[in-house]
C-alpha cells in the first residue's frame, strides 16, 4: 500500500518537475520517511522530513553544514539510538516495514542498512579482520573458507583487491586515506547490506581518491540503494540520480538531480546552488 | 509483494534469515554482559556500604560512654602535702619550683583511691563491695582526674563537689553488653559484685552515657583504657599537615610551574618527567625507609618526630601535586597565553600574572588530595618511630608524637579487644570524618574560586 | 625571643630595601632625562630587597644551624677538663646548668664557683656572639643594599635580573623530586650493601627460610634470611587482588561508561571513587574485624579450613582497595578510543557488547594492560592491609587460606622498635627495600611506556 503510495507521489513530482521522468518510473520505493522529526535535548534539528528512497539508485543529501543531513542519515539505520538524548518522531518505512517499531531488531536492521562515515573508520585490526568483522558477528560464514570467499569478494567490490591481497594481515590502519574509506566500504558490504547510507564519504580524501570512490559509487548502484550525503554540488552531480535539499533542518526540494541543478522550483534551492548560501 | 521481483532480494533474504538464526543468542549475550556490568557495581557500591556499615555499627556506640556522676570529699586527712607553698621572699626561682614540686609529689602520693571510693559508695550507700572491686568499675584514670582538679584549685581541700568519673572499659563492655552477659563468671572481666554494682548504678540514674568529649581531648593511655584519646595523634597529624603544606605546595607548585613552562623539551626533562612519575607510584614504605636511613640515621633528626613524619610525608606527596598542577597548567587555554604575550608581557609575567591563577582551584584541589593522602598514610611513619607510645600532647613538630591512622593502627593492637575494637572503629571515624572536612573545605573554596575568575 | 626580634629587623630591611630600590629608580625615570627606564621600577624594589636579605639570610641560618654546638664546646672549654671526661648525659646535664644560671633562672642548690664563672663568662659570650652575628648580618644587608641601589641606573635590566632570580628557585625546586629519588636509590643500597657484609645475597635472594632472630634472644647466630617465601606471599596475595579488582573494575568502568544514564553515572562514579580516598589502615581493620572472619565462618559452614589471617583474607580487600584505581584508569582509557570506532562497528549491527568486547577493548588493551600493571605494582607495595590481614607467618605454602607474610610487612617488622642500623636484623629491611623498589620501578616504568605509546596511537 504504501509503497503504491509513494510511487504516486513520486510519478506526480516526476511529471511536475517534468525533466525526466522516465529516469525514476522503473523503479521501485524502497524507502519511505514521512514527517520524521529529531530533538537533541531540547533542541530540534529536524522538522519533519517525508521522503521517498528508490532502489538501486544514488539519492544524495545537499544542504550547508548543520541543516540536519546527518542526522536524517543516521535516523535511517537508526545510529541516532547511540546518541544520549537523541529523540527521533515520525514514521521511516523499509520496504514497509516501520523501522522503528518495537518488534523491530535494530541489530537486523543494521545488518540490512550499512553505514559509511565521514571519516575513515577502520578498526585497529588486519585488513582481513577489519571486513570480516561484519560477517563473523552476524554468523554469516559457516567455514572459514566462506569467510575468505565473502572477505575477497567484498574487497573486490570495493575496488580494493589488487591494491591489499599480498597484505591481508597487515592493519588496515596502514592504509592511506582513500583505501581505508573503501575498506570501510568493503567491510559494509561484507555483510550484503540491501541500503548502504555514506555521510560525505570523500570530505578527508584528496581529488584523485575520491574520483576513485565516486567512480565505485556508480558501480555499486547496479546492486544497492545508495545514499550519500555530500557538500559537494558537483558530487551530488556527478554520483546521484536523485537530489534532496535540506535547509535548517528541512527537506526544502527534492527530486531529479538533473532538474534539481538546472531548474529548481523553490527559491532557497536556487539560491543555494549559486552558491548565495553559506 | 513485490519484493520477490528483486533480483538482489534472493541473495538479501538468505542473509537475514541467517542474521535470524543467530539474534537470539547474540542478545543473550548482550543481556548476560549488562548484567556483569550491573553486578560489578554492585559489587563495588557493595563493599562501600559494608564498610562504612560495619564500621559506622562499632564505631558510634563508642562516643557515648558509661559516666558515673557522684559527691567527692576532699579528705584533708587523705589528702597530703598541707596548702600549696607560696613563693618565699629572696628564694631563687629554682628554689621555688623544688618546693612546689615537693609538694606535688606529697600530692601525687596521697591515697586517692581512698577518695574516689568513698566518692562512688555514696551513690550506693548499702551496696557491699570490696574496695578493690569497686574501684574496677571506674577507669583508673579516675584517681588522677580527681588529683588533677585539686591540683586546679587547691582549695577544694575538705570541700565536698560532685564530680565525673568514667566507667572503665570493662564496666563499658558489660553495659554494653559488648560481651554476651549469657557467659559464665569466668569468662566475665568483672567480679560478680562489681557487675552487679554497675546495673544498680545504671538503675539508679548514677551511671548515664555521656558524651564521650575526652575521645576528643585526651592522650592515649594504656593504664586506662577507657580514658584513651585521640588529641595526642591529631597534634602529631596537625603538625605533620601544616609541614606537608608549607614545604609540598610550594615547592610541587614552582615545579611543576617550571617543567611545564620554562624548561627546556630536553633528555633532561624527559627524564624528570619520568622521574615524577615513578616517584608517583613508589609504595610509601620505601619514604619511610628513606626518612629512616637519611632524616633519622644520617642527619640524627628525632624518632618519632611529626618533623620528620612531616618532611617524609612531603616527598610522598609531592608528586601527586606536581603531576596535579601540571595537568591544570595544561589545561589553560592557549589563547590566554597568546594574548597576554601579545599584550607585551614577558614569558614570566604571562605565567605569573595570568596563567597560575587560572589554575588556582587546579592546584587546591591537588593540595587537598594530596593532604587528605599523607592524613591517612601509616606505614612511612612507622619506621621512623611514630608507633611508640606516647602520653603527651606534642608541644612542638620535634616532640615525639604518634598520627591519627597509627593510633588506630596501636588501638587494634590492644590486648582488650572488646572495648577497642569500637575504640578503634570510633577513631577511624574521626579520621574519615577529617578527610571528608578536607574535602569539603576544598569544594567550598574551588567553586567561590570559580565563581569569581 | 630572639628569633622574633631578628624576624622583625629582617622584615624591616626587606621593606626599607624595596622601599629605596622602587622610589630611587622612580626619581631615575621622573628625572626628565628623555630615555625610559628599562624596568619598572617594582623589579628595581624587588632586585635591592633581594640583594640586601640574601645574604643577610644566608648568615642567621647558619648561626641557626650552628650556635647550640658553638655554646655546647664553649661552656665546655670554660669548665675544668674533668668535666668533659664524663659519661655524655652528664656532661650535657652540666653545659645545661651553666646555661640555666646564665639565663638567670638559678639551679638547683647552690651553683659551684666554676659554675658561676663558666655562667659568667657564657652570658658575655652568649651577648657578645648575638650582636655580632646580628651585626655581620645587618653590615652584608646595608652593603648589599647600597652596593644594589648604586646599580640602579636607567638602563639596569633589574627585571631580567628578578627573572632569573625565580628561575633559579624554579629549577631549585624542581630538583626536590629528583634529588629524592637519589637519596631513595643511595639509601637503599647503601644499607643493602651493609646488609650483604652479613648474610650472602645468594642465601637472600634464593634462600627458603625467613627466620631472623632477635640478637636479644639469639645466640650469636643471624638467623635466616631467606626472601622467597616472602615474595611468594606477595605474589599470591597481588594475584589474588588483580583477581577481584580487575573483573569488577574493568566491568564496572565498562557498565558506567557504555551503559549507565548520565545520572547514573554521575552518582555511581564519586560513590566508587570514595574507595580509592579511604586509607588503607582503615581496610585493614576491615579486613581484620569482618572480613576474615567471615571467610572463616563460610569456610566452616561448607567444611573448609579457611584461617581469619590469610593470604586470601588480604588479597580480597586489597582488591575493594585496587577497584577503584583500575576502573577510574581503564575510564579514562576507554575514552580515549574515538567515537568512530563505536559507530563504525554499531554501523554495521553490531550489539553493544560485541562492540565493546571485539573493538573498544582489543584497541584499548594496551591502555588496559598499563593499568593492570600499575595497579600490580601497588599491589605488591602495600603494606597496612597485609601488615593487619595477611597472619604474619613466613612460610612457603601455597594454600592461600594460610596465614603468609610479604616482602612489606617484613619491613615494617624488622624496623619498628628500637632499630639501630648495625645487626642485619634492621639492616635487612634495606633490602626487601630495595627488592620492592627495583620491582617496582620495573612494572611503572613498563606500564608507563605501554600507557604513553597507546596515548600516541590516538592523539
Ligand atoms: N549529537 C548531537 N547532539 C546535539 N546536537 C547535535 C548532535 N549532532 C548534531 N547536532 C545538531 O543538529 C543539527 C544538525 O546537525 P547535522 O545533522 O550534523 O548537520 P549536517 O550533517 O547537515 O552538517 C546541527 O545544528 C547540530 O548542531
Ligand atoms: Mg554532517
Amino acid at each position: 500500500m504504501d509503497i503504491l503510495a509513494g510511487k504516486v507521489k513520486m510519478t506526480q513530482q516526476s511529471v511536475n518537475t517534468a525533466m525526466n521522468p522516465t529516469d525514476m518510473l522503473d523503479r521501485q520505493i524502497r524507502l519511505t520517511a514521512r514527517d520524521v522529526t529529531v530533538h537533541y535535548g531540547a533542541k530540534q534539528a529536524l522538522h519533519g522530513i517525508s521522503i521517498d528512497i528508490p532502489d538501486r539508485a544514488v539519492t544524495s543529501f545537499i544542504g550547508p553544514s548543520g541543516c540536519g543531513k546527518s542526522t536524517f542519515l543516521r535516523c535511517i539505520n537508526r545510529m541516532n539510538d547511540t546518541i544520549e538524548g537523541a529523540k527521533v518522531g515520525g514514521t521511516i518505512k523499509l520496504d514497509g516495514e516501520d523501522i522503528y517499531d518495537a518488534d523491530l531488531d535494530v541489530v537486523e536492521l543494521r545488518a540490512r542498512i550499512g553505514m559509511v562515515f565521514q571519516k575513515p573508520n577502520p578498526f585497529p585490526k588486519s585488513i582481513y579482520d577489519n571486513v570480516a568483522y561484519g560477517p563473523k558477528i552476524h554468523g554469516l560464514a559457516r567455514s572459514k573458507t566462506d569467510l575468505d570467499e565473502i572477505v575477497v569478494s567484498s574487497l573486490r567490490k570495493a575496488g580494493l583487491f589488487e591494491e591489499v591481497k599480498d597484505r591481508l594481515n597487515e592493519p588496515g590502519t596502514g592504509l592511506s586515506g582513500g583505501q581505508q574509506q573503501r575498506l570501510c566500504i568493503a567491510r559494509a558490504i561484507a555483510v550484503s547490506p540491501e541500503v548502504i547510507l555514506m555521510d560525505e564519504p570523500c570530505s578527508a580524501l584528496d581529488p584523485i581518491a575520491t574520483a576513485i570512490i565516486e567512480e565505485l559509487i556508480d558501480e555499486l548502484r547496479e546492486n544497492y540503494t545508495i545514499v550519500i550525503v555530500t557538500h559537494s554540488m558537483q558530487q551530488a552531480a556527478r554520483v546521484s540520480q536523485r537530489t534532496a535539499f535540506f535547509h535548517l533542518g528541512n527537506l526544502i526540494e527534492e527530486g531529479v538531480t538533473e532538474d534539481i541543478f538546472t531548474n529548481p522550483v523553490n527559491k532557497q534551492t536556487q539560491d543555494y546552488i549559486m552558491g548565495r548560501i553559506g | 509483494m513485490t519484493d520477490t521481483t528483486l533480483p538482489t532480494n534472493a541473495a538479501g533474504n538468505a542473509t537475514r534469515a541467517l542474521v535470524r538464526k543467530s539474534l537470539a543468542r547474540r542478545h543473550r549475550d548482550e543481556m548476560l554482559f549488562r548484567w556483569a556490568g550491573i553486578l560489578s557495581i554492585a559489587a563495588a557500591l557493595g563493599f562501600v556500604a559494608i564498610l562504612f556499615g560495619m564500621i559506622l555499627a562499632k564505631g558510634m556506640p563508642s562516643f557515648w560512654q558509661s559516666t558515673l556522676h557522684v559527691e567527692a570529699y576532699f579528705d584533708p586527712e587523705l589528702i597530703e602535702g598541707g596548702p600549696r607553698p607560696e613563693r618565699q621572699a629572696g628564694a631563687s626561682e629554682a628554689d621555688y619550683q623544688k618546693a612546689i614540686s615537693d609538694w606535688q609529689r606529697a600530692v601525687t602520693l596521697s591515697n586517692w583511691n581512698a577518695i574516689v571510693d568513698k566518692a562512688v559508695r555514696t551513690a550506693a550507700p548499702d551496696f557491699e563491695i570490696e574496695t578493690r572491686d569497686l574501684l574496677k568499675l571506674v577507669t583508673s584514670a579516675a584517681r588522677f582526674q580527681i588529683r588533677d582538679l585539686y591540683f586546679a584549685n587547691p582549695d577544694l581541700l575538705g570541700q565536698t563537689v560532685p564530680v565525673t568519673m568514667l566507667g572503665s572499659a570493662n564496666t563499658d563492655n558489660w553495659l554494653k553488653g559488648t560481651i554476651d552477659r549469657n557467659q559464665p563468671d569466668e569468662r566475665q572481666q568483672l567480679a560478680v559484685s562489681t557487675r552487679q554494682l554497675a546495673d544498680q548504678l545504671v538503675a539508679n540514674g548514677a551511671i548515664r552515657f555521656d558524651f564521650a568529649w575526652h575521645i576528643f581531648t585526651n592522650v592515649d593511655s594504656r593504664s586506662a583504657p577507657a580514658s584513651a584519646g585521640l588529641a595526642g595523634a591529631f597534634m602529631g597529624s596537625l603538625y605533620m599537615m601544616l609541614i606537608v603544606i608549607v614545604l609540598a605546595v610550594p615547592i610541587g607548585v614552582a615545579s611543576a610551574v617550571y617543567l611545564e613552562e620554562f624548561a627546556p623539551k630536553n633528555r633532561w626533562t624527559d627524564l624528570i618527567e619520568v622521574n615524577i612519575n615513578n616517584l608517583a607510584a613508589v609504595p610509601s614504605i620505601v619514604f619511610g625507609l628513606l626518612g629512616a636511613a637519611v632524616f633519622i640515621n644520617y642527619l640524627g633528626l628525632p624518632r618519632s618526630a611529626p618533623l620528620v613524619g612531616g618532611l617524609v610525608l612531603t616527598l610522598m606527596t609531592l608528586p601527586t601535586i606536581i603531576i596535579a598542577t601540571r595537568s591544570s597548567l595544561r589545561a589553560v587555554a592557549p589563547s590566554l597565553r597568546q594574548a597576554a604575550l601579545g599584550l607585551g608581557a614577558s614569558h614570566n609575567q604571562t605565567v605569573f600574572h595570568h596563567v597560575l591563577p587560572q589554575t588556582f582551584p587546579g592546584i587546591l584541589t591537588a593540595t587537598i588530595i594530596g593532604v587528605a593522602q599523607a592524613l591517612g598514610e601509616t606505614a612511612p611513619l612507622l619506621l621512623i618511630g611514630m608507633s611508640a607510645f606516647i602520653a603527651n600532647i606534642p608541644a612542638n613538630p620535634l616532640d615525639s608524637a604518634t598520627a591519627l591512622p597509627v593510633q588506630i593502627y596501636l588501638w587494634q593492637g590492644n590486648e582488650n579487644r572488646n572495648f577497642f575494637e569500637a575504640r578503634t572503629s570510633a577513631a577511624i571515624i574521626v579520621l574519615l570524618g577529617l578527610m571528608l572536612l578536607l574535602n569539603a573545605i576544598a569544594i567550598f573554596l574551588r567553586t567561590r574560586l570559580e565563581r569569581r575568575a | 625571643m630572639n628569633a622574633l626580634v631578628v624576624a622583625a629587623l629582617l622584615l624591616v630591611l626587606l621593606t626599607l630595601s624595596y622601599q629605596i630600590g622602587w622610589s630611587r629608580s622612580r626619581k631615575l625615570a621622573q628625572g626628565g632625562t628623555e630615555t625610559r627606564l628599562h624596568s619598572r621600577p617594582i623589579y628595581h624594589g624587588v632586585l635591592v630587597a633581594l640583594f640586601a636579605t640574601l645574604p643577610a639570610i644566608v648568615v642567621l641560618g647558619l648561626w641557626a644551624l650552628f650556635s647550640d654546638s658553638v655554646a655546647h664546646n664553649f661552656i665546655l672549654s670554660q669548665l675544668p677538663a674533668s668535666v668533659s671526661q664524663l659519661p655524655p648525659v652528664e656532661v650535657h646535664a652540666a653545659v645545661g646548668r651553666v646555661q640555666a644560671i646564665a639565663n638567670g633562672f638559678g639551679v638547683i642548690g647552690q651553683p659551684s664557683p666554676e659554675e658561676t664563672a663558666a655562667a659568667g663568662s657564657f652570658a658575655s659570650f652568649q651577648r657578645l656572639s648575638f650582636l655580632a652575628v646580628i651585626a655581620a648580618a645587618a653590615a652584608l644587608g646595608a652593603g648589599g643594599l647600597f652596593w644594589a641601589r648604586r646599580r640602579i641606573g636607567l638602563r639596569l635590566r633589574a627585571r631580567t635580573e628578578v627573572e632569573i632570580a625565580i628561575r633559579i628557585a624554579l629549577i631549585a625546586c624542581s630538583t626536590v623530586a629528583i634529588l629524592t629519588t637519589i637519596g631513595i636509590v643511595l639509601s637503599l643500597l647503601a644499607d643493602a650493601i651493609r646488609f650483604f657484609t652479613f648474610i650472602s645475597p645468594i642465601d637472600f635472594f634464593f634462600g627458603t627460610t625467613w627466620n631472623p632472630r632477635f640478637q636479644s634472644a639469639g645466640t650469636g647466630s643471624a638467623g635466616a634470611y631467606g626472601l622467597l617465601p616472602l615474595l611468594w606471599g606477595t605474589v599470591m596475595i597481588s594475584i589474588i587482588a588483580m583477581v577481584v579488582a580487575v573483573p569488577i573494575g574493568l566491568m564496572s568502568a565498562i557498565y558506567l561508561s557504555q551503559y549507565a544514564h548520565e545520572r547514573v553515572r554521575n552518582v555511581v562514579k564519586p560513590i566508587i571513587e570514595i574507595l580509592a580516598g579511604i586509607p588503607t589502615i582503615v581496610y585493614g581493620f576491615f579486613a581484620l574485624v569482618t572480613v576474615g572472619p567471615f571467610f572463616a565462618a563460610a569456610g566452616d559452614a561448607v567444611g573448609l579450613d579457611i584461617n581469619a589471617t590469610s593470604a586470601l583474607t588480604a588479597g580480597v580487600v586489597m582488591g575493594i582497595m585496587i577497584i577503584p584505581f583500575i576502573s577510574s584508569l581503564s575510564d579514562d582509557i576507554i575514552a580515549q578510543v574515538p567515537r568512530a570506532m563505536r559507530d563504525g562497528s554499531m554501523g554495521l549491527g553490531a550489539t553493544k557488547s560485541e562492540t565493546i568486547r571485539k573493538v573498544l577493548l582489543p584497541a584499548a588493551l594496551p591502555g588496559v594492560v598499563g593499568a593492570v600493571l600499575l595497579a600490580v605494582s601497588r599491589a605488591i607495595g602495600e603494606t597496612m592491609i597485609v601488615v593487619l590481614a595477611a597472619g604474619n607467618s613466613p612460610v612457603l605454602r601455597a594454600n592461600p587460606a594460610e596465614p603468609t607474610s610479604t616482602v612489606t610487612v617484613s619491613i615494617v617488622n624488622q624496623l619498628t622498635g628500637d632499630a639501630d642500623f648495625t645487626s642485619p636484623q634492621s639492616l635487612v629491611a634495606f633490602a626487601l627495600g630495595l627488592t620492592l623498589f627495583v620491582m617496582t620501578l620495573l612494572l611503572n616504568v613498563m606500564a608507563l611506556y605501554i600507557v604513553r605509546k597507546f596515548r600516541e596511537q590516538y592523539e
